[in-house]
Formats: structure tokens, C-alpha cells, sequence
């Protein structure tokens, strides 16, 4: 079905892409701007992952801050370790202000970076998944599993910013070294930089190879229809706890590179509130697509970084109107707008047009499907 | 698949030994009102059953217990393996499929898509990280069947009201279901719809067993090889058609309820 043509447009689209991060961004950007940029395509790694779960596969995640935080706290404290090593100190130095003379027995094992990374991966896959396991075959959805994943996240904000361990409210930051290159060097930055692009290419092209392969279909089948999917023959429980286990992994990804980037990782970071800026940019760049969700994320966080100098105040409130706007009027986002000026345009060159056809070009499944199928 | 060289007869065109289904004593209590209450149900193999009813009679119920969307107790029992207690996804894998009252097919995706998910379950992860290297030979077969050829790569969403049902019964047929449970199959139909669907029936009917849930009395008679009489949760009637016509018991269910009584049973 899809012809050479397509292939090579599939080609051409992450060539044009790839020059855009890796040659294009560094060209013109300032050091401080491409370290922002680096910080949006986190944003938009997480967001790779949200199309996925909630665009393709209908389940509303509103906690996705809880593996985020997860990445980037066990990042944190492998760099923590790594720098009062350094130093020659046995512990990093928040807990010597506290008082603190020994490493905590959970903190031991992130001295390695081996197993530091391992864990960013291992650690969120394995808690999605028995979650998700937990929650799907009971049946949770909907409403109902957006309300615990978000408490979820708001736990785990709670629970961090009480632990002295881990840097309480503040959390954990002054990183100095990421895995042996100082991060004061402007070089550095760059490689940090290159390193979320690059893996943002990669993330965007595994979501793509499972959106169109035949699991990306039955997920879209069981979000449009779970329970049809069950009389088929499949546990609908299955296909859903893989999409929201790489949607977790993307984040906690995301996450381990955020932190070295932007030299923190906070419960500010975990809880609520960034969890639903995720999913704004999800939704204003278009959750059923493949690469909505990434420009959105990546247009929302520039437009917050750039308004929020100017109007700190206002842009929150821009930010929740927008929000309101593009859910109840363009629940495809923009790029469910091309859609509906191509209908548009056909409604005006044929001018009875079947209203069979205009419901199927909608791209975008019903609002309630995704947020109140019972 | 052959098509119409046998046709189905009642009590099945097959004789014994061939698949079958069993249902004994089935009973579904919603908090102490018996939907359905001890009801037996034999099918072979080459069986185009009609099960009718005043409305509120439990038809769709005992669809719904065969296929453990609701739990029941008694026993059904498809050649051999006891379904009740299974679950929905389970059944399904043991070759019963079923229709429901609204067309649901998966608007969003084609009809190639739409049946290729029928036809998949039980593939493996790796099969299913890749795309759709073609058409399968029992797809096309099955769009043969269910004459949508043409409407391969059209979206479900975009289909007739009698196009989505015949996709839904090839979606049964790649299932490689054995027993088909058709839920109103043939409501909002047009006539030649109608008549294009019991004929389909006929055809894929063969080599199945078929149920078919039915308020259209000119559609069972023209279709039915046998006929079952639900009211009030209860089998009140069994056998063919005119045998069925014949029972006073079942005139007297139908004449007595006002709505149904003005279609006619006779």
C-alpha cells in the first residue's frame, strides 16, 4: 500500500530533520539557546511517547512526570556520586551540609554508570508495566485511570520533595561532570545537545515502525473499540500496557537527559503540573499523528520560555486557553487543522459532499473515546 | 469454502460426530431476576438457527453468556471444551464469534485492516512489530464472500449500514469461527440488504453453525432452518419452522404482547 514514494518520502522527511538538529540549530542558535532547544527536544521525547499512549492507543496519561522523575532523579545521582568522587568526598555535598557522612545504601549501586543507565531504563519499564498490567486487566480506563495516573505523579512529587536524601525541594542539582566531561564546557553542551537530538530521531522512528505495523493498528482498534477487540480473540490488556510501557521509557529517557542539560531535577519536575504541560503540547501539535506531538511540544515550551520573560503571569492563563481552545474546537490539534482545510476545499470544489465521507476524513477519534469511554 | 454446493439444514447437514454446541441449563441472575433461566440449546455443524422472542426475552442475553460477556451458570459446551467461566478473549480463540445490535467495526481503519485484526489473534509479538507483508489468501477470500473486493483500502467508517454488518460476519469468518452469533443482523436493512444478507448466511452457513437473534418474522421464514422460541428467559419452542408456527404455546406469546403481535408469527 504504501509505495516507494512513501519510503522515500519517509526518508526524506528524517534527512531533513536530521540536518535541521545536527547542522542548522548549532549554526545559528547561541550556546544558551541550543541548551534551551535541548531542553525542549526532552520535552518532545516525552511527548513521542504520550501520541503513542493516548493518540493511537486512547489511554489519557496524566502522570507521565512520575517516570520523567524517575530518569532523571537516578541520572542525578549517579552524577551527584560522580562529582564528590571527584572531589574526593564521600558524599555529595547537599548531604554534607545536612550532616550526612555516609552514602545511603539505596544510593550505592548509581556509583556505577553502567548500572545507572541500565536502571533509566530497566527501573520505569518494569513499574509501567506491572502498573499497567495491574490497571488494564482490571479494566481501568478512561477517566478513571487518567485521575490515578495523575495521582500518581502528585505522590510521588510528595514523597520526593520529603526525602532530605534525595535533596528534598530542592532536589538534586550543581551537577559538574557528566560521565567524566565537565559540563561547564561549551563543547559539552553541545555533545549533550547532539545526544537528545539524536535520540529523539531515534524515538520518533521506533513510534513510527509501531504505528504502522500491525500492533499500531490493532492499538487504534482497541482504543476505537476495546471491547470488540476482546470478542476478536486478543486481551486488550496486552496491547495497552506496551504502549504505555515505551511511552514510560521515553519519558524516563527524556528525563536522564534533562537533568544533565538543565543542570536539576526537582519534584517541581515530577508532579501535577508538568505532567499536564506534557500534554498540552500532545495535544496542540496533534496526538494521532507522529510528528504533532513533537512540534507541539517543542512550539508550546519556546513560546512559554519566550512569553514568560515578558509576561510571566499572562502566559499561564494564554497556556490554559489555548488548551481549552484546541481540546473543544480542533480536538486534532494543528495538525488536524491541514485535514480540515483540505475538507474545506472539497466541500467548496463539490458541493453536496457525502456526510459519510466528511466523518471519515476526520482524523480525529471522538473526544469521548479518549477521555470518558466507560 | 466452498459456497452454496451444500446448504444448511436443521439439526445440521453433517450428522453426529462433527462440531457442535451444547448449551445446558444456562441461567444468568441479574441480582435475583433470572434474564435467562435453564435454557438448553443444541447446534450442529450446518445449522442456520433463528432465535425469536418478544422483546425483554433474553435473546441477546444468552448470546451474551455463550460469549462471557456476562456470567452465567449451567454449561456450554462446544465440542467437547466447557466455555463457561472463560474469559471474553478465550471464547473467541475457541472459535465462537459474535455480531452485536450497532455495526461495530473499527471505523478508523480500512477493511483490509479491519479484517486483518480479526484474523490475527494468537500471532506473535514479532509478527506484529512489522507491518502487513500482504493480503492474506483467507482475507481475500473472505471479502470474496462478503463482496466488499472493491472497498479493500476505504475506510470501515465510510461503509453502508449493510456494508459494515457483512464486514463484521467476514471479520467472523477470518476469525475462523465455527459458531457465529448474529445479533440483529439485518436491522435498518434495506429489502435487496436484507435478502444479499440471508443469503450470505446461507452460503457461510454450510459449514458453520450459525445463530441468528431476529425480530424480522419474513426473514426468519425466508432463511431459518430451525427455530428456537425464547420468552420470558425461558425456551418455549424448538424445530423447524413450521413446526414452530404450528405451537400454540409460541402464538400465544406472540398474540399476547401487543408489539410483536402485530407483526405475526403466522
Amino acid at each position: 500500500m504504501r509505495s516507494l514514494a512513501g519510503r522515500w518520502q519517509t526518508w526524506a522527511g528524517f534527512g531533513v530533520a536530521a540536518v535541521v538538529l545536527f547542522a542548522a540549530a548549532p549554526a545559528v542558535l547561541s550556546d544558551f539557546r541550543l541548551s534551551l532547544l535541548g531542553k525542549f527536544l526532552c520535552f518532545a521525547i516525552v511527548a513521542v511517547g504520550i501520541g503513542l499512549a493516548w493518540g493511537r492507543g486512547g489511554m489519557l496519561v496524566l502522570g507521565q512526570g512520575v517516570f520523567f522523575g524517575l530518569g532523571g532523579y537516578m541520572m542525578g545521582m549517579h552524577l551527584k556520586i560522580a562529582d564528590a568522587q571527584l572531589s574526593k568526598q564521600p558524599v555529595p555535598d547537599f548531604m554534607q551540609i545536612a550532616g550526612v557522612r555516609k552514602l545511603p545504601a539505596y544510593w550505592e549501586p548509581f556509583a556505577s554508570p553502567a548500572f545507572t543507565l541500565l536502571a533509566i531504563v530497566v527501573v520505569p519499564t518494569a513499574i509501567a508495566a506491572a502498573l499497567g498490567f495491574g490497571v488494564f486487566k482490571r479494566r481501568v480506563k478512561g477517566a478513571y485511570f487518567a485521575i490515578l495516573s495523575q495521582a500518581l505523579a502528585a505522590a510521588l512529587a510528595i514523597l520526593l520533595a520529603g526525602q532530605t536524601s534525595v535533596g528534598g525541594s530542592n532536589g538534586l542539582n550543581n551537577f559538574r561532570t557528566f560521565f567524566g566531561f565537565a559540563l561547564k564546557g561549551p563543547a559539552n553542551k553541545r555533545m549533550l545537545y547532539f545526544i537528545a537530538a539524536a535520540v529523539l530521531l531515534i524515538v520518533v522512528a521506533v513510534v513510527r515502525q509501531l504505528m504502522y505495523s500491525r500492533y499500531g493498528e490493532l492499538l487504534v482498534a482497541v482504543r476505537d473499540g476495546e471491547e470488540r477487540v476482546r470478542f476478536l480473540g486478543y486481551d486488550p490488556a496486552n496491547i495497552k500496557v506496551v504502549a504505555y510501557t515505551v511511552a514510560a521509557l521515553f519519558a524516563s529517557i527524556a528525563g536522564a537527559l534533562f537533568a544533565p542539560i538543565v543542570g536539576f531535577i526537582a519534584p517541581s519536575q515530577v508532579g501535577i503540573l508538568p505532567s499536564i504541560v506534557f500534554l498540552i503540547g500532545v495535544a496542540i501539535g496533534g496526538r494521532t499523528t507522529l510528528l504533532g506531538p513533537v512540534l507541539g511540544a517543542i512550539g508550546v515550551a519556546w513560546a512559554q520560555s519566550l512569553f514568560s520573560e515578558r509576561f510571566p503571569s499572562e502566559w499561564t492563563y494564554a497556556q490554559g486557553l489555548l488548551f481549552i481552545v484546541v481540546v473543544g474546537f480542533f480536538p486534532a490539534g494543528l495538525a488536524g487543522l491541514g485535514a480540515l482545510v483540505k475538507r474545506w476545499r472539497r466541500a467548496e470544489v463539490t458541493p453536496p459532499p457525502e456526510p459519510e465521507l466528511a466523518a471519515a476524513a476526520d482524523p480525529d477519534p471522538d473526544a469521548e473515546k479518549v477521555g470518558a469511554q466507560s | 469454502m466452498t459456497t452454496s454446493e451444500v446448504e444448511p439444514v436443521a439439526g445440521g447437514n453433517v450428522g453426529m460426530g462433527t462440531e457442535y454446541l451444547e448449551v445446558r441449563g444456562l441461567t444468568v441472575d441479574f441480582d435475583g431476576f433470572k434474564a435467562v433461566s435453564d435454557v438448553d440449546l443444541t447446534l450442529f455443524q450446518g445449522d442456520l438457527r433463528f432465535l425469536i422472542g418478544p422483546n425483554g426475552a433474553g435473546k441477546t442475553t444468552v448470546i451474551d453468556a455463550i460469549t462471557g460477556l456476562v456470567p452465567a451458570t449451567g454449561s456450554v459446551n462446544k465440542s467437547g471444551v466447557e466455555l463457561l467461566g472463560k474469559k471474553v478473549h478465550q471464547i473467541a480463540r475457541h472459535g465462537v464469534g459474535r455480531t452485536f445490535q450497532t455495526a461495530s467495526v473499527f471505523e478508523q481503519l480500512t477493511v483490509l485492516q479491519n479484517l486483518d485484526i480479526a484474523a490475527g489473534a494468537g500471532r506473535s509479538a514479532w509478527t506484529l512489530l512489522r507491518r502487513r507483508p500482504g493480503v492474506l489468501p483467507a482475507i481475500e477470500e473472505a471479502l470474496d464472500i462478503i463482496g466488499l473486493t472493491g472497498l479493500i483500502d476505504k475506510p470501515a467508517g465510510v461503509l453502508a449500514h449493510g456494508q459494515k454488518q457483512w464486514l463484521e460476519i467476514g471479520m467472523l469468518l477470518v476469525q475462523n469461527a465455527d459458531v457465529l452469533l448474529l445479533d440483529e443482523p439485518v436491522a435498518g436493512m434495506s429489502h435487496e440488504e436484507r435478502e444479499e444478507t440471508g443469503n450470505l448466511l446461507r452460503r457461510i452457513g454450510a459449514e458453520r453453525t450459525v445463530v441468528v437473534v431476529e425480530h424480522d418474522m419474513d426473514f426468519m421464514r425466508a432463511f431459518a432452518t430451525s427455530v428456537t422460541v425464547l420468552a420470558r428467559g425461558q425456551v418455549i419452542a424448538d424445530g423447524s419452522v413450521a413446526e414452530v408456527q404450528a405451537n400454540p404455546k409460541v402464538q400465544e406469546v406472540y398474540l399476547g404482547t401487543a408489539a410483536a403481535g402485530a407483526e405475526g408469527i403466522s
